[in-house]
């Protein structure tokens, strides 16, 4: 596999991300005491460090033309400040076709710069596989996540692949509460790409608008089946490439999922 | 008023007492159900004392800290016990003798007992981390102190999470004098919040998800509703205003009624904890908020009671038909049932998500009516720190900043609107506060004084009137998802989802009174100001924006100076704040008569100032009593040296 060249570039951005981010918090003592101190005691309220992995899409997805099952999960590990997060996101073709793809699986170091906002930077990976030959490529990362006025969740990225390509994702989303646990969740999703990379279907421009409408039920807040609607255009040089392989640049599905977190 | 029969009621519900926890234990071995009471529980009518023996001037009791799988609310559960009940046992001591109380922990982790109000020297105050290293499996902790105080408090544990475990119990010093008020008959009335889950998964789903055991959030339906109500644009105006912040006007309990079990003296209200009393009788309840997180609202509908103690200290009585309780605060009353029947304790949660209850009643088995509950109440303008919750005001003069640049211009209209509003609390245009002013008879304020006599008051002028706040450069930074601008004084105002009317009275700070001045009659010579601040998002709380884990070093008090220590609530939580090892004096309009308090609640938007003297040398905590707030780092040490 090419990982071994893929991480090698973006090696180098997530040490100088991380350094940079981590320079000012780096030598604080804590609140204890002058008699805890000479005692040596712990800290009466230590630090908690925890984490969540959390599947917000995991869902059947019924076209036209090919059915598949799509995924989308994010997960993260540290403190309030300081976290180690993961996020992947992808679909695998079950009937009407063959193969799929991890359009992305980050690892990424994020950092809470202001009360609803953290900056993320990491490396990416993104692999498409069958039917015909697999295609990967490893990006170097930078993101900002968080919440914005109005209870819009934001996650925006730049990612940049290992031949230099540079793309800005952004994906937004929202919860209407029908009821206390019925909730209406519309998504909104697009991607812009600087160079034209033929592998991967990808134009110069704007590649493709994503909508999504899904209503789930929360039996518990861990455990919250649904079902939707998504949608998905492909725009520009994007969509010229999509008919060029002979693909629908409109893709309208039907899913039906669960959203989960452990 | 003098005290008369205090003794002989005193005597009376001892040996109860004493019969019921004997009885009990022995025939709770054989039936354990079905009336009778199991050995772990407190009895179900009346309180459960702890044994203590006389050795000179010492009283001594034995305390062993354990796991005892019991029934709550009829289900398995396996709480924390001392001396094997939740609550604990009441211990009853006497002031101006000594103490030593021997703690045995039989758990397999470190353990502790904090003395909640009590003044001592700081290696007997309990907290792990702090004043001692805690008390390790196996071993025993002799705490050994003076007591020279009076009143009604509390102890816990003061490690991790076990007080949300059932580890605290009720804590009496009767005075050496006697009181100023009568009564025939007392009971404790420890009001807490049981859960079945782990606390540590308690704590990290408020960390992984934010509004998890919020079942009471703003629907669609909420707003079409409000839209009928109000109009659209009103509506709108508001909506917009919350949701610029991205806060919840429903956030008012981190934890609910969805996984609380309220209990009163350890019991549930299917349980139906039982005061006896005979008509005619006085009765005074000692009501102590023992819960981790909930703030309740206590009545007992059809009676009017009398608070005559706060926080365990004597205030000029005030009669009420509700009080709202901090998490840590006391509150004794006296409530006089003249009727043969069944009168219902009813201690709702602020949320409405869920209720405590008990009964008085001339006979056990017998229960009073479960009022009507009300509706969750919703957070107004009044939350956001500017004027006194007048809701019909225009929303363009919001005073809220924002963490962040994102708030639009017209909101920074904080200063004209507290002119506008002509209050003498917003005090921006006060040119230094100097102007004098009775409490009662301000614009804006309304007299909650529910009948008593304040004109022997010297005129009231509020200490931080006109007072310049300041959020550091960077408000706070990360840790705190908003600033209160202009944040006001509350003192007067009961509370979200009360409302303090002529037919309803309901305590509010500036009805606390003291009976006398305290000893230290010296004007403040130094001002220290602390901020409450917090993120809900990622369920980080602190003081000044920085958690325990980020500040460097104690709060250092100099002994015996005169201190003012001015707290500015810059969130959208209620906080009860508790200093160890000194009274906080809290500057309500009662000028000298000040009442003194170990815990004080702000409201959000809320400043309070409190004077103190640091008499105690040592290391004291000083945290928000909400326990997860202060797990989570709303915690200091402060330093008398």
């Amino acid at each position: 596999m090419t990982m071994q060249k893929t991480i090698k570039h973006p090696t180098r951005w997530l040490v100088t991300a991380c350094a940079l981010a981590l320079a000012p918090g780096l030598a604080w003592a804590d609140g204890r005491g002058d008699y805890a101190r000479e005692q040596g005691w712990d800290s009466p309220v230590p630090d908690m460090k925890t984490g969540v992995l959390l599947f917000d899409r995991l869902e059947y997805a019924a076209g036209d033309d090919e059915d598949s099952v799509d995924w989308e999960f994010k997960g993260w590990y540290g403190g309030d400040t300081n976290r180690l997060v993961v996020k992947g996101e992808g679909e695998h073709v079950v009937s009407g076709g063959d193969g799929g793809e991890i359009e992305a699986l980050d690892l990424l170091y994020g950092r809470l710069i202001a009360p609803y906002w953290s900056v993320q930077a990491g490396v990416g990976y993104q692999l498409e596989y069958g039917p015909g030959p697999n295609h990967d490529r490893g990006f170097a990362v930078v993101g900002l996540e968080g919440l914005a006025p109005y209870w819009f969740e934001i996650d925006t990225s730049l990612r940049v692949s290992e031949d230099g390509d540079a793309s800005v994702d952004f994906e937004a989303e929202y919860d209407f509460l029908l009821t206390q646990r019925l909730v209406l969740q519309p998504r909104f999703g697009t991607s812009f790409a600087f160079q034209e990379v033929e592998e991967f279907g990808v134009g110069q421009g704007v590649n493709h608008v994503k909508a999504g409408l899904r209503l789930r039920y929360e039996i518990k807040r861990e455990f919250a089946p649904y079902i939707g609607v998504r949608w998905k255009k492909q725009l520009g040089d994007t969509a010229d490439l999509a008919r060029a392989e002979g693909h629908d640049t409109d893709d309208l599905r039907f899913v039906a999922g669960v959203r989960m977190w452990f | 008023m003098k005290s008369n029969n205090t003794l002989t009621a005193d005597g009376l519900s001892r040996r109860r007492f004493l019969r019921n926890a004997t009885s009990m234990s022995v025939l709770a071995a054989l039936y354990g159900v079905g009336g009778l009471q199991p050995a772990f529980a407190w009895p179900r009518s009346g309180n459960l004392e702890a044994e203590k023996e006389a050795d000179g001037d010492t009283d001594i009791v034995n305390l062993t800290i354990d796991r005892t799988p019991m029934p709550i609310d009829g289900k398995d559960a396996r709480p924390i016990t001392v001396n094997g009940t939740v609550p604990g046992p009441l211990i009853r001591l006497k002031e101006g003798r000594d103490v030593r109380i021997r703690v045995t922990n039989n758990l397999d982790e470190d353990t502790s007992i904090h003395w909640h109000g009590i003044l001592l020297p700081f290696e007997m105050d309990g907290v792990p981390g702090v004043t001692f290293p805690g008390i390790k499996p196996g071993e025993t902790f002799e705490y050994h102190y003076p007591v020279r105080q009076s009143g009604t408090y509390w102890y816990h544990s003061h490690s991790g999470l076990q007080e949300q475990e059932g580890h605290y119990g009720p804590l009496i010093v009767d005075p050496a004098d006697p009181e100023p008020f009568a009564y025939d008959r007392e009971y404790v009335v420890m009001l807490s919040d049981w859960t079945f889950e782990d606390p540590h998964d308690v704590f990290r789903k408020l960390k992984v998800a934010e509004g998890y055991y919020n079942y009471q959030k703003r629907t669609v339906q909420d707003l079409l509703e409000d839209i009928k109500r109000k109009g659209w644009e009103q509506t709108m105006r508001e909506r917009a205003m919350w949701g610029e912040m991205r806060m919840s006007s429903r956030d008012l309990l981190d934890v609910t009624g969805s996984t609380y079990t309220y209990l009163l003296n350890g019991r549930s209200p299917a349980d139906n904890w039982t005061g006896l009393f005979q008509p005619g009788e006085k009765v005074r309840l000692r009501v102590i908020n023992g819960s981790a997180m909930s703030f309740f609202d206590v009545r007992v509908p059809g009676l009017k009671m009398t608070v005559v103690q706060a926080d365990g200290q004597n205030i000029e009585p005030v009669p009420v038909d509700e009080f709202r309780i901090g998490v840590a605060e006391t509150y004794d009353v006296i409530v006089e049932p003249t009727e043969d029947r069944a009168y219902t304790i009813f201690a709702e949660a602020m949320d409405r998500s869920g209720y405590a209850a008990a009964t008085l009643a001339t006979r056990e088995g017998e229960r009073g009516e479960i009022p009507e509950r009300r509706p969750m109440p919703e957070r107004g303008m009044e939350s956001m720190g500017m004027d006194h919750g007048d809701m019909d005001m225009d929303m363009d003069h919001g005073a809220m900043d924002m963490g962040q640049n994102d708030m639009s211009g017209d909101m920074n209209g904080g200063k004209e609107m507290a002119s506008d509003a002509s209050d003498p609390h917003a005090g921006h245009d006060m040119s230094g506060g100097g102007q004098a002013m009775n409490g009662a008879d301000s614009a804006g304020m309304k007299d909650d004084s529910g009948g008593m006599d304040m004109a022997d008051d010297e005129p009231y002028e509020w200490p931080l009137a006109g007072r310049k706040i300041s959020h550091g450069h960077d408000d706070h930074g990360p840790g705190a998802a908003m600033v209160a601008s202009n944040p006001q004084n509350r003192m007067s105002d009961p509370g979200i989802g009360l409302e303090s009317t002529e037919d309803h009275k309901v305590l509010v700070y500036d009805d606390l009174r003291a009976l006398a001045p305290w000893p230290d009659e010296r004007e403040p010579e130094r001002e220290i100001e602390l901020h409450l601040t917090g993120n809900m998002e990622r369920y980080m709380w602190s003081f000044d924006g920085k958690k325990f884990s980020e500040v460097d070093g104690p709060i250092r008090f100099h002994h015996n100076e005169r201190l003012r220590l001015i707290l500015v609530n810059d969130t959208m939580m209620d906080h009860p704040i508790h200093l160890h090892g000194m009274w906080m004096e809290l500057e309500n309009r009662h000028g000298k008569y000040r009442p003194r308090k170990h815990t004080l609640s702000l409201k959000p938007g809320e400043m309070v100032s409190a004077q103190i003297t640091p008499e105690h040398k040592g290391d004291w905590a000083f945290h928000c009593h909400l326990l997860y707030h202060m797990d989570a780092g709303m915690f200091r040490v402060v330093s008398v040296a």
